[in-house]
């Protein structure tokens, strides 16, 4: 129980940081209309593909024979940029098609 | 100086994200957000490569397997995702949403092998002699390092299975399976997972004290759990998306999506990331609410959605229904769908999940302009979950460059119904369906739908008699005013395009 508490006292400005994205999160899409649905959860796919960050970090401290962390962390970072890329790219082909033509 | 610079660049990262998200729920800046949070994510990622540095104050290293391995993501994403097809889109991104979720739980998996290294470490220490005074300190710490851990490595890992099952599901490679007492089998799998990670975490501060002790490392059974652990995740999440209907697809990739995100998130704690974590929690969140929109719009339940009674019930009362009353059904040439078009006043048409499967959207578009040209006003009527995902309608008719006020959306194309003469059904099938209004055994009552009845004729375009994803039998077909006209939606707009250009 006490080492719980002592990694919350650790991380407060993180928890902080959790509570307050989860308001700002509901807030920032709570009148989204109903057409916008599928390009938004696109985007927000493509965005929670910052992941890739943690990926480059475990792939970038590896030690030269630690194979287990280069392997996998090489496999991440691809997963990880097919994410964001991939996610990127199709919200904006989505989007292409909401554009007004004259 | 150049981590202040990289705590600037995730400050940035960050605020894109939200300024991103932001735009993204208006369509008119919905592009430039998109763009913005690309940007950012851009930023963030080489921050990271090149200004990152770990506890020791050192770079990282390993740059030309990151460069190659952020080559080939890419390659292949951008290649992918430009060439999927309209109609593929959503399972595009439930692809791409298992990839991320894999990522996460990989980096978990890293990490835990790291936290081996670091006991490993607490040893060699212990033997100097200074273990006491430091271990205390270090323990609490590492527990709830290990809680993120276990929570990366099975948000990521279910929602990695389950976006990969249902991206096979909507390419239709996967068939919706169920078995009996699947959801007890489901609810103990889950229960086996906590239990199972809150052993682990328990567990884990004697394993200090035996690696003192014992020269044999204690911590190989713990790597056994883990990977049991992850196993099971990775089962739990096939059999979590498994059983529920396609029609429900969207609202799962959605939940995915925002599971996604949180694991993501625990990526933040772990390396103490402010952007990873941001963008993590805000697609959690975000994420959450819009499944729940997304819910509302077809008028269920999350609840309802996931425990999946929508395939189960349905098959029943369809099958069931469909011999007890002697249902006939009118069937209607192209020749004469067209006449009775042309000599109209007002069509409507309803697109749905048929037309994007035969890609008619052209056709669709050719179809209305060649009937304004005879004088008749054509509207389309758009059903908020028509297709496969909320939207989709929408996109499809402005890649064949239909003009965005024609699209009237369900409350506005409902109060014209009454003065339209004509409704043109194409591959719509559970959002005309009269039975979500009058009958409350249904398994889609009490959903808004389209009321085309109101209409003085209506003719539906479907392939067969076969009822739609939901499985029910749908009453409009035997109605006196309805006309049914089979075909592939792209073939029968062809036939009406060729037969009204001869009139």
């Amino acid at each position: 129980m006490e080492s719980i508490l002592n990694w919350i006292d650790v991380h407060q400005q993180m928890i902080y940081i959790v509570i307050l994205m989860i308001f700002l999160g509901i807030e920032v899409i709570g009148h989204v209309p109903s057409v916008m649905h599928t390009p938004l959860m696109s985007g927000a796919n493509a965005i929670h593909g910052v992941v890739i960050i943690g990926a480059i970090i475990v792939m970038g401290k590896a030690g030269e024979h630690d194979y287990l962390s280069l392997i996998l962390g090489f496999l991440a970072v691809v997963l990880g940029t097919l994410n964001v890329v991939g996610g990127f790219v199709v919200t904006d082909r989505m989007l292409e098609m909401f554009k007004k033509k004259k | 100086m150049e981590s202040s610079i990289l705590a600037i660049c995730y400050l940035v990262a960050s605020v894109t994200f939200i300024l991103g998200l932001k735009m993204l729920s208006n369509p008119a800046a919905a592009k430039k957000g998109n763009r913005i949070a690309a940007v950012g994510m851009v930023v963030a990622i080489f921050a990271t490569i090149f200004l990152y540095r770990d506890e020791e104050g050192s770079h990282l290293h390993n740059y030309a397997f990151i460069f190659i391995a952020l080559i080939i993501g890419t390659l292949v994403g951008a290649i992918a995702a430009r060439k999927v097809k309209m109609t593929a889109m959503p399972e595009m991104v439930s692809l791409f949403n298992g990839m991320g979720g894999a990522c996460a739980a990989l980096i978990s998996i890293v990490e835990f092998h790291h936290l081996k290294n670091f006991f490993a470490g607490i040893t060699v220490k212990f033997e100097v002699g200074e273990f006491i005074s430091s271990t205390i300190k270090v323990t609490g710490p590492i527990r709830g390092t290990l809680i993120i851990i276990l929570a990366g490595l099975i948000i990521g890992s279910v929602s990695f299975a389950g976006s990969i099952i249902a991206w096979g599901k909507l390419n239709g490679k996967i068939k919706d399976y169920a078995f009996k007492g699947q959801h007890i089998f489901n609810i103990a799998l889950l229960s086996l997972i906590l239990g199972l990670a809150i052993y682990l975490v328990t567990r884990y501060g004697d394993i200090s004290s035996q690696l003192a002790n014992d020269s044999s490392n204690p911590f190989t059974f713990f790597q056994i759990l883990f990977f049991i652990l992850f196993a099971i995740a990775i089962l739990y999440g096939v059999l979590f998306v498994l059983p529920i209907g396609c029609a429900d697809m969207p609202v799962v990739i959605s939940l995915l999506n925002s599971f996604t995100g949180v694991a993501a998130a625990c990526g933040g704690f772990l390396y103490d990331n402010k952007a990873m974590l941001t963008g993590g929690i805000l697609v959690g969140a975000a994420g959450t609410l819009l499944t729940i929109l997304m819910c509302k719009a077809m008028n269920r339940s999350l609840k309802n959605v996931l425990i999946g009674s929508f395939g189960a019930t349905a098959k029943v009362t369809g099958g069931g229904d469909a011999h007890d009353e002697s249902n006939v059904y009118k069937e209607i040439s192209a020749g004469e769908a067209a006449m009775i078009m042309t000599y109209s006043n007002k069509v409507m048409i309803v697109p749905g999940y048929g037309l994007a499967v035969a890609q008619a959207q052209h056709a669709c578009h050719e179809l209305e302009k060649l009937l304004t040209e005879k004088g008749v006003e054509v509207k389309y009527a758009i059903h908020p979950v028509a297709g496969r995902m909320p939207g989709h309608m929408n996109v499809l008719l402005a890649e064949a460059d239909v003009s965005y006020d024609k699209l009237l959306e369900m409350e506005l194309a409902n109060e014209e119904f009454s003065t339209t003469d004509v409704v043109l059904v194409l591959g719509a099938n559970d959002v005309v369906n009269p039975a979500a209004k009058t009958d409350p055994s249904s398994p889609i009552y009490g959903m808004p739908i389209l009321e085309v009845e109101l209409a003085k004729t209506v003719i539906v375009n479907k392939r067969s008699m076969k009822p739609g994803y939901a499985g029910i039998e749908n009453q409009l077909f035997f109605r006196p005013k309805t006309s049914m006209l089979f075909g592939d939606s792209k073939d029968v707009l062809q036939q009406l395009i060729m037969v009204i250009k001869n009139l």
